[in-house]
């Protein structure tokens, strides 16, 4: 018999629970900001069989939405093949390896066998974003990287932990290669931790409703989840529809990489095709297979928010036409660009091909970049030496129903930028200009949202400044006759005298001393619908407020 | 000695609780009045039969300046800040309102045109960067007048570690501005972060005038009706500031009416003897959740009041659930039943209220299972419990193949799931097990749902206060006075100056008690609490340890945070630098205690609990007669076993089967897992 939706609904709420409260326990176990404060990590239950995703928590980071099933489907099938050795109870899994369901090295995934009756009845699985894991560049963003050995440590799954117990040998190895190690052991607590957390829950919610209704329940959400996004999908009229995005350059050889898409839309399926995208690149802006997979998924449901996150909402979804493109790179392919910023690429791809069908739910372009500035130097009066960063927003795009927002986050990111005092309390800056961006939206009906305009100066010893950004060639798309947003600009003023990057919005280790500056100012949204049908009162308060 | 007046001015209604010289209380309900809320408060005071002349105290709590923020009713406001930031109240923090859907649009506190700046700046210790040009400040205060600015904000990088810039900028400003609606960013909160710094700096100027006026308003009336007294206003710590000072920091009023509910229950628990409590105060659209530990309100510095609004100054730490009495049941495109985030709010309301409304609501469900009476329908008109029913079947049951009480009993199972799951998230933030504490149900939600969110939480007890209804009217009726003062230090542990440390307690005090001085009420002592905020370094977060006193030393400070930290976070961390970011003191006036046994009215009790009447209500497993019990009629020692209904005229209780409700001396009913 089938189970009634009322209980469907319950339990659909108690899987939701579980992952919401392995989130917190990660976040706030964890030492590093990037895990504690900006929520880079993200929580889940995958299937016993085929680690399928069966529930994610909703505040994890949009890009791993579907990186975590990959990851898991694979660990499991190298257990199948004898590859990894086989679990026991207690057993968790450490794995980076970016070819292996990831996204970049940085992205540390965790796997635990959730077990029932002596049998594994699922997978709780999480990704936390480790600040470095070695590699030539602390922090492991090398624009100029070629191989992923530069990159940093690579990890096939290992049991880190066996029958509860932290394997050390193995934790020292992993401390031997990188940086800032003693700091993260804190982490590890933490990310394991969250998945006894979900162990926890789990089994009190098996223990309530019982294992096979909540069996009968997970497959029975699964397929309503699929209904749900065929007849979403179904508000797209048949036909194809095609877009083609643009990477600036990978960081080494400086020419643009295309995405190249076209989406048939058929009865409740979307086939979303990138056979004519570039081709593997020399530098690090590589995406794997699970990063391209997942960027398409979080944009869809940046579309369509109301589905819940699960394997079902993805399988009217079909990705094709990557294999040989770099959109599918393989080993030794460096891949460091590929979460930060090619997933935006793909996302902004996905929008742009299906605004004209979807009008009222997509918006033009948003700025989609991590703008991430670093600078890595020694600070003569404290004797130590740091490593800054400056990840930035930009504008999103306008839409149906109002102008973008200013100074968004990432695509694909929902962290908060740190505040211009907290830096120059903990690095030798100084910030002269932390301000909107004028002039930056796309001109349209609805204008795009502006970008930021930032300027830093060094104010004491010796520093190398690196840039992994994107849109400095080409501007964010306007959508329905509607301009493009500004393109990013970097600029390093070096003992008085203006540099413009080679790579634009790319470029790796440009020395600066005391008193060089740096300026970058982000992109601005696509503008949505023609310029001209724009209301004139918005047009003067932008002027007023100095917005155009 | 006259009686002590309570006000709270709520959303829907104003709520008010008077303990009179002879102990007794009388309480009056009137609707609030949005455009001059001192109408509705004399109204209030009008039909509680209040002589103002004998009146002694009148304690407020009000929603002018939330009301104000969130709709942006706004005084206009000018900013002068540091060349080159003078967008850093329009950028935020680089976020969106939401994880996914790349819409949402966000409105500053001051618009771009009003916001101006001048060549200053200090460095992040504190030094003079860049002089303070005076001439292009006075520049910029004319050109904000010129604008018709009523208030102004002047907010400097680094602030917190140098105020001279902005001390100097305030004097010459004070020369040029008319009246004293001048907010220095340092003032409130002398914290770093300059968005979070500068937004609550924005809020404080541009809800001055507008809770001055009022509170002008306010008094003059009281005045005019013969009260001879000061006005009293609930600030957000759930401490009580004199009306006539409390606009200089507005700003803390904006959490009024939720600190003043959870002061309440705080005092109601200790008298009860239930010091652990999970706060739960279920309205029309919304349900806020505060954890009390060992009877103390916590407090925190850090409360966001709507996306990208972050008000970050002492406030009894709220948190607020998407779903109330109002929230919408619908079924989704993949044929599941949803509850909230929408709401029905007050207008139209549930179906039941008879305005309109019609989509099913929590509260419409819990009329079809007969946990609300649903002969007060009469009262509303207009509405059948037929008519209702229909509305369940068509949009719900026939969805989900099932009738109109079972559609009606999946909303309320769904939505206490739901509100289980949040108010777990709130205690696991705050690092607590909610099965340590006790649910104290209130609102005119709260105690129907809360027998049933006990048992999903595994939380032992439930305690239902004698007048729900007006908890938070009550909590100005007991609240002491207070005064919370932060200071951002930033130091490593291991070489921090402790003199300095102490000295600046020491200053804090003193400050604390010179504001206490200035109020016209009695106090019967004054209480310090002493705490720092430390973080280890490398982290962005921090861990508050509370203090002995205002003298620790280094290893009070080490042992006090390895303990805080593991209490918190469950994780220990050694050989990592620790640093001691801010140094906090309270200074609490406390007020004379108040009896609560005067909230009971001794008169027509029976003997023993006896229904007034039966009823058909529905329950998980099942529909019973149900006995229906007036709340009022109860003995104090009452023995209630579930299932039962337990009516009152501001709320409604609900004893599932299998719970025991016990009264107490003082009116208050403990429902517990029957033995």
């Amino acid at each position: 018999m089938s189970i009634d939706p009322i209980t469907l609904s319950v339990i659909q709420a108690g899987l939701a629970q579980v992952c919401d409260e392995m989130d917190m326990a990660f976040s706030r176990a964890a030492f590093s900001p990037v895990i504690a404060e900006a929520n880079d990590r993200s929580d889940g239950i995958y299937a016993a069989e085929d680690g399928a995703l069966i529930a994610q928590g909703a505040g994890g980071l949009p890009v791993f939405v579907g990186t975590m099933q990959d990851s898991t489907r694979q660990l499991i099938e190298r257990i199948r093949d004898g590859v990894t050795p086989a679990p026991k109870p207690g057993d968790v899994y450490i794995v980076n390896d970016p070819y292996l369901g990831g996204t970049h090295l940085m992205d540390v995934r965790f796997a635990r066998p959730f077990y029932r009756g002596g049998e594994i009845f699922c997978w709780l699985s999480n990704t936390g974003h480790w600040p470095d894991t070695g590699g030539s560049v602390p922090g492991g963003f090398s624009a100029s990287a070629t191989a992923v050995e530069q990159e940093g440590l690579r990890l096939p799954p290992v049991r880190l932990f066996k029958e509860g117990r932290m394997d050390e040998e193995i934790y020292a190895i992993i401390c031997s290669n990188i940086r800032v190690a003693d700091q993260r052991i804190g982490d590890v607590k933490a990310q394991a931790a969250a998945l006894q957390v979900g162990a926890d829950r789990l089994t009190a919610l098996l223990d309530r409703y019982g294992d096979d209704v909540v069996r009968q329940a997970i497959a029975e959400l699964r397929t309503r989840a699929e209904t749900q996004m065929r007849r979403l999908i179904d508000e797209i009229a048949d036909g194809t529809y095609s877009s083609v995005a643009w990477v600036d350059s990978d960081g080494v050889v400086n020419e643009p990489l295309a995405i190249r898409l076209t989406v048939t839309k058929s009865a409740g399926h979307l086939q979303f095709d990138f056979a004519a995208s570039s081709a593997p690149c020399a530098g690090p802006m590589n995406s794997v297979r699970a990063t391209t997979l997942s960027s398409v998924y979080l944009a869809m449901r940046h579309i369509f928010p109301e589905v819940p996150i699960s394997a079902g909402a993805f399988a009217p979804l079909e990705v094709t036409g990557i294999e040989g493109t770099f959109l599918d790179a393989r080993y030794p392919r460096p891949v460091s660009g590929c979460a930060a910023e090619v997933s935006q690429r793909i996302a902004e791809a996905v929008f742009a091909a299906l605004v004209e069908a979807l009008p009222d739910r997509v918006t033009a372009a948003p700025a989609g970049t991590s703008g991430n500035f670093a600078l890595g130097g020694h600070d003569p009066k404290r004797g130590r030496d740091f490593v800054m960063y400056q990840l930035s927003g930009g504008g999103y795009g306008g839409n149906a129903d109002h102008d973008g927002l200013s100074n968004g986050c990432s695509t694909i990111g929902i962290s908060k930028a740190p505040p211009v005092e907290i830096m120059e309390q903990n690095f030798p800056v100084l910030y002269h200009r932390y301000a909107l961006r004028e002039g930056s939206g796309g001109a349209g009906r609805h204008r795009g949202g502006l970008g930021l305009d930032y300027e830093v100066e060094l104010l004491r010893g010796m520093a190398r400044a690196s840039f992994v950004m994107d849109h400095g060639r080409f501007g964010p798309q306007g959508a329905l006759g509607g301009e493009d947003g500004a393109v990013n600009e970097v600029e390093v003023w070096q003992g008085g005298k203006r540099i413009v990057p080679e790579h634009l919005s790319k470029a790796q280790d440009i020395a600066l001393e005391a008193g060089d500056r740096v300026r970058v100012r982000t992109p601005g949204g696509g503008g949505y619908g023609d310029p001209n049908e724009r209301d004139p009162e918005l047009l003067s308060e932008d002027k007023r407020l100095g917005r155009t | 000695m006259g009686g002590i007046v309570g006000v709270d001015v709520g959303g829907t209604f104003t709520d008010l609780a008077m303990i009179g010289p002879d102990g007794r209380l009388r309480i009056a309900k009137t609707p609030t009045t949005t455009d001059n809320q001192a109408f509705g408060v004399l109204a209030a005071l009008e039909e509680a039969g209040i002589s103002l002349p004998e009146t002694s105290l009148i304690v407020h709590g009000t929603t002018t300046t939330t009301n104000a923020v969130l709709e942006r009713k706004l005084s206009k406001t000018g900013l002068i800040t540091t060349a080159g930031f003078r967008d850093v109240l329009e950028l935020g923090r680089r976020t969106r309102p939401q994880a996914y859907g790349m819409k949402g649009e966000f409105r500053p506190v001051i618009p771009r045109d009003l916001r101006l700046e001048v060549p200053e700046r200090m460095d992040a210790e504190g030094n003079v960067v860049t002089p303070l040009d005076e001439a292009a400040l006075r520049e910029a205060v004319r050109a904000l007048l010129d604008a018709g600015c009523e208030a102004l904000v002047i907010h400097f990088l680094h602030a917190y570690a140098n105020p001279a810039h902005e001390r100097r900028a305030a004097e010459i400003a004070a020369t040029l501005w008319p009246n004293r609606f001048i907010t220095m960013g340092h003032a409130l909160l002398s914290e770093t972060r300059e968005f979070e710094r500068g937004v609550t700096a924005a809020v404080n100027a541009s809800v001055q005038p507008l809770l001055e006026r009022y509170l002008a308003r306010l008094r003059d009336e009281l005045a005019g009706n013969g009260y001879p007294g000061d006005v009293l206003v609930m600030n957000g710590n759930g401490g009580m500031v004199s009306s006539a000072r409390v606009a200089e920091e507005a700003a803390k009023t904006v959490m009024s009416g939720p600190a003043s509910g959870v002061m309440a229950a705080a005092y109601t628990g200790r008298v009860a003897g239930a010091s652990n409590l999970i706060t739960y105060d279920m309205g029309g659209t919304s349900t806020d959740v505060a954890l009390i530990r060992d009877g103390v309100p916590p407090v925190s510095n850090e409360i966001e009041i709507e996306y990208a609004m972050p008000i970050h100054v002492p406030m009894v730490d709220v948190r607020t659930i998407g779903a109330g009495g109002g929230s919408i049941a619908r079924v989704n495109a993949a044929g599941l039943l949803e509850v909230g985030p929408e709401s029905a709010g007050a207008d139209p309301g549930p179906i039941c209220y008879g305005r309109g409304g019609v989509t099913p609501t929590i509260s419409d469900a819990n009329l079809l299972l007969g946990r609300l009476d649903p002969a007060r329908l009469a009262v509303t008109g207009g509405v059948t419990r037929d008519a209702v029913a229909e509305v369940f079947a068509r949009e719900l049951g026939a969805p989900l193949g099932v009738d109109a009480e079972a559609a009606a009993l999946a909303v309320v199972r769904l939505a206490n799931a739901k509100m289980a799951g949040a108010i777990r998230m709130v205690s696991l933030s705050l690092g607590a097990d909610p099965r340590d504490f006790a649910l104290f149900a209130f609102g005119g939600a709260g105690p129907l749902h809360a027998v049933a969110l006990a048992a999903e939480l595994g939380v032992p007890r439930v305690l239902v206060p004698v007048r729900p209804g007006i908890t938070n009217a009550l909590g100005c009726v007991v609240a002491d006075l207070r005064h919370d003062y932060v200071r951002t230090v930033n130091q490593p542990l291991e070489t921090a100056d402790l003199e300095a440390l102490h000295a600046l307690f020491a200053e804090q005090v003193s400050a604390g008690e010179a504001a206490l001085a200035a109020e016209t009420v009695a106090i019967r002592e004054v209480r310090k609490s002493f705490s720092v905020d430390m973080q280890f370094v490398g982290q962005s977060h921090v861990v508050r340890v509370l203090l002995a006193d205002g003298a620790p030393s280094r290893d009070d400070l080490r042992n006090g945070f390895a303990a805080a930290y593991w209490e918190r976070f469950r994780v220990e961390l050694q050989g990592i630098e620790a640093r001691i970011v801010n140094v906090n003191c309270s200074v609490v006036g406390v007020s004379d205690p108040v009896d609560l046994s005067g909230l009971i009215d001794p008169a027509g009790r029976l003997e023993r609990a006896e229904p007034y009447a039966h009823r058909r209500v529905v329950f998980e497993d099942g529909a019973e007669e149900t006995a229906v019990y007036r709340r009022d009629q109860l003995p104090l020692d009452a023995v209630i076993a579930g299932p039962a209904v337990i009516e009152q005229a501001d709320t409604t209780i609900l004893i599932e089967p299998g719970w025991v409700a016990r009264g107490d001396a003082l009116g208050n009913l403990l429902v517990e897992v029957a033995a």
